[in-house]
């Protein structure tokens, strides 16, 4: 089916009748299908146009007729409405001469067609060769020559020419690795070229917001406020209320209903002792009964100095009352019997001197105190532990004052720290003395020969600190407490109080003393304590020991008075009461030139009783209160003297025990005795006679029934009185010479030293070991209980002999 | 309790005051806890040092510290 729409000389029209008529193109008369075409004329078109104008059927193609360049046209009737019309125009004389005779082809093709379609025969269509026609362009050689490739740039052209009779040659190749030689090949390696990397700016990422979710736990401390520190103070009622309630009538009905039970309590109380523990008790008995461990006295230090002891024998011990560990020896010359009675020949060329020895330097004396003359004994003031007194060997009395050296006493440390030992109360002697010398302190004060024994003075005592005699006897309450008075006794048959005047005080002329013509260069360092009464020191009394009917003279060469309670004070407390002494109106020392002391009430209650044990053995009791005989009103002695001779030879001990006020232990001879004051018919307890002699005596501090005896071959005899009363308890050998002095002595509530001197110049300290040194419960009233048995005893053998 | 006499001194009063106090209501208490008709009459602390003695009353009490006899 060709179709010719769209061909642009082709237009179709529509030919009615009336047209048809006029162009004698009247369907199926005139045209036919064979001959469809008609040629008009141009000008007839034109005249039908204008006749007609609107209704002809050419209106529509008016244009294209009057544009028509040739005279006719070709009008093609349209059987088939091929162009949709009837009929149609041909616009174009090309279009018109392709139509009348091509068409006519084209027509009688398409007859052909339609009479094949419609005959439907397989008649084969007669060959006939294309006819050349010539090409239209549709446009595509356009098309064409943008895609053909041209070339753009001129091509170079090379001609390499060679050698011909290079062709040809025979080649020989070898193998070359490409990397050996450097330019034989050109890489080119990849990279990674920046520009072609896209860094990428932008990312649509998708976010979620998801809440964090975490677990956790906590614990909490509790905290509680919990009391760490209270302060409070106690509730008080006001004076006002404490009144009211004391008065009110609900406190008195509360004690009348209360106060007899805590009476029924007390009185239990009273009748037993609650704190009685019977255990205990059942305990000490057995042990006392049964074998008790080994008592013994343990060797603790032994003292000796070659060079100030040397033939000398020690003649008292004493122990320092507040330092502990210091301890002084008073030594003498050895001297046999004979020698010692004719003493005032003999003429003393070594020095004789107190050594002071501490525990903790056995070597070197602490201190060595100088006497004008052998000194018996000596004695450490009890209110001030650096006064000393001593009774020489020639009568007379000498003081000491070493406070300057306390502080090194005190300061005595072992050997090792002696370099590191504070020099603080240094004396002016040098420094190197300290190690190698011991400091030398001279007596300050020596009682005026005139005045003092006429024999070695063997027994000297502090007097009790609350009672002082004056001139006349009477005995006077001691107000400043400073132990100022002594006692001494010679075998001069004379026992002398002597007055050592207070420290530091105020320099004032009394009529005791004489006035110094000579003044003598007092060395340095010596305190001067005393210097107002040295070498004129006189003693206050004088006592006679003589039986004034008989006129035998006792010669008493210890003593003991009774109510001789030490208590040491230190200095301290001396310091205050000398201040005290110093601001009060008036010293009680001066009171004593006058004879009458109005301000100093009188004791009299004091007993002025005294024992006094003699060379020939004798112990005497007498009183030294004067009475002024009403009489004559002279002052008389009083004569009640009791006479005991137990002894044979001369006491050399008389000590009052230090727990019974009135029992007294006396060592003499071969024998001792222990005496209670009040019972005059005689000892209570009198030991046999012994082998050898006991040499001294010293009753135990810390058990009452306790007491040790030295003897002369150097034993130690401990007594004890709970255990044997005929022999002694235990015995024990210090030393090989004869003993001299004994001194027991508490330093603290474990250490109890027993201070042993000897002939030989050496000082046995030893420690107590505990059965010794502690009491057993009740031993105080089982002594007791015996020593009554004992007068009662006594009193019975009494009767039964007279 | 408060101490209304004495003859100590004041810091030990008030010590034994308070303390004793608190150990009397305790002694009361566990009497009449065991017997509600009793009541306590008397207190005796016996100790190494001393004995305390102490009688107890509706509102005040007296309070004896002796020493052991020897």
């Amino acid at each position: 089916f060709v179709s010719f729409i769209g061909h642009p000389e082709i237009f179709p029209l529509v030919f009615t009748t009336k047209t048809q008529e006029i162009f004698n193109c009247r369907v199926n008369e005139d045209v036919k299908e064979e001959n469809c075409f008609k040629l008009i004329k141009k000008e007839d078109i034109i005249q039908d146009l204008k006749t007609r104008a609107a209704i002809s059927d050419f209106h529509p193609v008016k244009k294209v007729v009057l544009e028509y360049p040739g005279e006719e046209l070709l009008v093609v009737f349209d059987a088939k409405f091929q162009h949709g019309q009837n009929f149609y125009l041909v616009a174009s004389e090309e279009a018109k001469e392709n139509l009348l005779k091509p068409p006519e082809t084209a027509e009688e093709k398409e007859e052909e067609k339609e009479e094949e379609n419609r005959e439907e025969t397989l008649e084969v269509h007669p060959y006939t060769p294309p006819v050349h026609k010539p090409w239209v362009s549709l446009g595509s050689e356009k098309e064409v020559e943008e895609e053909s490739v041209k070339d753009t740039v001129t091509k170079i052209k090379y001609m390499i020419s060679r050698v011909r009779r290079k062709f040809g040659a025979p080649i020989t190749f070898t193998d070359k690795n490409a990397s050996y030689v450097g330019d034989s090949y050109v890489e080119c390696a990849s990279y990674q070229d920046k520009n072609f990397s896209i860094k990428m700016l932008e990312k649509d990422v998708g976010v979620q917001m998801v809440p964090k979710v975490r677990e956790a736990s906590t614990q909490t401390k509790w905290t509680y406020p919990k009391n760490t520190a209270t302060q409070y103070f106690p509730r008080q009622l006001s004076n006002e209320e404490k009144e009211e309630n004391l008065s009110s009538e609900k406190l008195k009905d509360f004690l009348t209903s209360v106060h007899l039970r805590m009476e029924i309590a007390l009185q239990q109380n009273e009748i037993m002792n609650a704190f009685f523990d019977d255990w205990k008790a059942l305990a000490e008995d057995e042990s006392s009964s049964g074998g008790k461990p080994d008592v013994y006295l343990k060797a603790y230090q032994s003292f000796l100095d070659l060079r100030y002891l040397k033939d000398r024998t020690i003649s008292c011990v004493c122990w320092h009352p507040t330092i502990y560990g210091i301890i002084a020896v008073s030594a003498r010359k050895r001297l046999s019997h004979e020698e010692q009675v004719n003493l005032s020949d003999k003429s003393l060329l070594q020095q004789s001197v107190i050594i002071f020895w501490s525990f903790f330097d056995p070597l070197h004396p602490q201190l060595i105190l100088e006497c004008p003359e052998d000194v018996y004994c000596f004695q450490f003031n009890p209110s001030d532990p650096n006064i000393i007194a001593g009774g020489c060997i020639n009568g007379q009395v000498v003081l000491w004052d070493i406070s300057q050296h306390e502080e090194k006493l005190q300061n005595a440390k072992p050997v090792a720290d002696e370099i590191m030992m504070t020099a603080v109360n240094m004396v002016n002697a040098s420094i190197l003395n300290i190690f190698t010398e011991p400091p030398l302190v001279r007596y300050c004060a020596v009682s005026s020969i005139q005045y003092c024994h006429k024999k070695p003075v063997t027994d000297i005592h502090w007097l009790p600190d609350y009672f002082e005699d004056n001139r006349m006897g009477a005995t006077f309450e001691n107000r400043a407490e400073i132990r100022m008075q002594l006692v001494t006794c010679s075998p001069d048959c004379s026992i002398l109080f002597w007055d050592a005047p207070a420290t530091k005080l105020p320099e004032q002329s009394s009529a005791e003393k004489v006035k110094k013509d000579d003044i003598f260069y007092m060395p340095p360092d010596v305190p001067d304590t005393f210097k107002h009464v040295d070498i004129c020191w006189k003693p206050l009394i004088k006592i006679n020991l003589c039986e004034s009917d008989t006129n035998t003279e006792y010669s008493p060469v210890r003593i003991s008075l009774k109510e001789l309670h030490y208590h040491y004070k230190t200095s301290e407390k001396l310091q205050s009461l000398n201040t005290l002494e110093a601001s009060a109106k008036e010293s009680p020392y001066t009171e004593m030139s006058t004879p009458s002391s109005k301000n100093l009430k009188a004791l009299q209650r004091i007993f002025t009783n005294f024992f006094v044990g003699t060379e020939e053995g004798e112990i005497i009791y007498s009183n030294w209160i004067i009475e002024i005989d009403s009489d004559s009103a002279k002052p008389v002695s009083q004569k009640h003297a009791q006479k005991y001779t137990i002894h044979t030879e001369t006491i050399n001990t008389l000590q009052r025990s230090p727990f019974f006020k009135d029992i007294i232990l006396s060592v003499g001879g071969r024998n001792f005795a222990i005496w209670k004051e009040g019972v005059t018919n005689g000892p209570i307890l009198q030991s046999s006679c012994s082998a050898g002699r006991n040499t001294a005596g010293r009753w135990s501090l810390t058990r009452p029934g306790v007491f040790f005896i030295g003897r002369d071959d150097g034993n130690i005899d401990i007594w004890d009185l709970l255990k044997k009363t005929h022999e002694p308890s235990h015995l024990q050998n210090i030393s090989k010479s004869v003993i001299t002095f004994i001194s027991p002595w508490i330093s603290s509530s474990k250490q109890h030293f027993l201070a042993v001197s000897d002939d030989l110049g050496v000082l046995h300290v030893l420690e107590i070991c505990e059965t010794l040194s502690h009491p057993s419960g009740n031993e105080h009233a089982n002594i007791l209980d015996y020593f009554e048995r004992e007068v009662k005893y006594l009193k019975h053998c009494e009767q039964e002999f007279q | 309790g408060i101490p209304i006499r004495t003859t100590l001194d004041n810091s030990t009063t008030v010590q034994y005051a308070g303390l004793l106090h608190q150990l009397t209501m305790k002694a009361r208490s566990t009497v009449r806890d065991i017997d509600p008709q009793n009541d306590l009459t008397f207190l005796r602390i016996r100790s190494k040092k001393h004995e305390i003695m102490v009688a107890p009353d509706k509102d005040y009490l007296l309070i004896v510290i002796q020493n052991p006899c020897e």
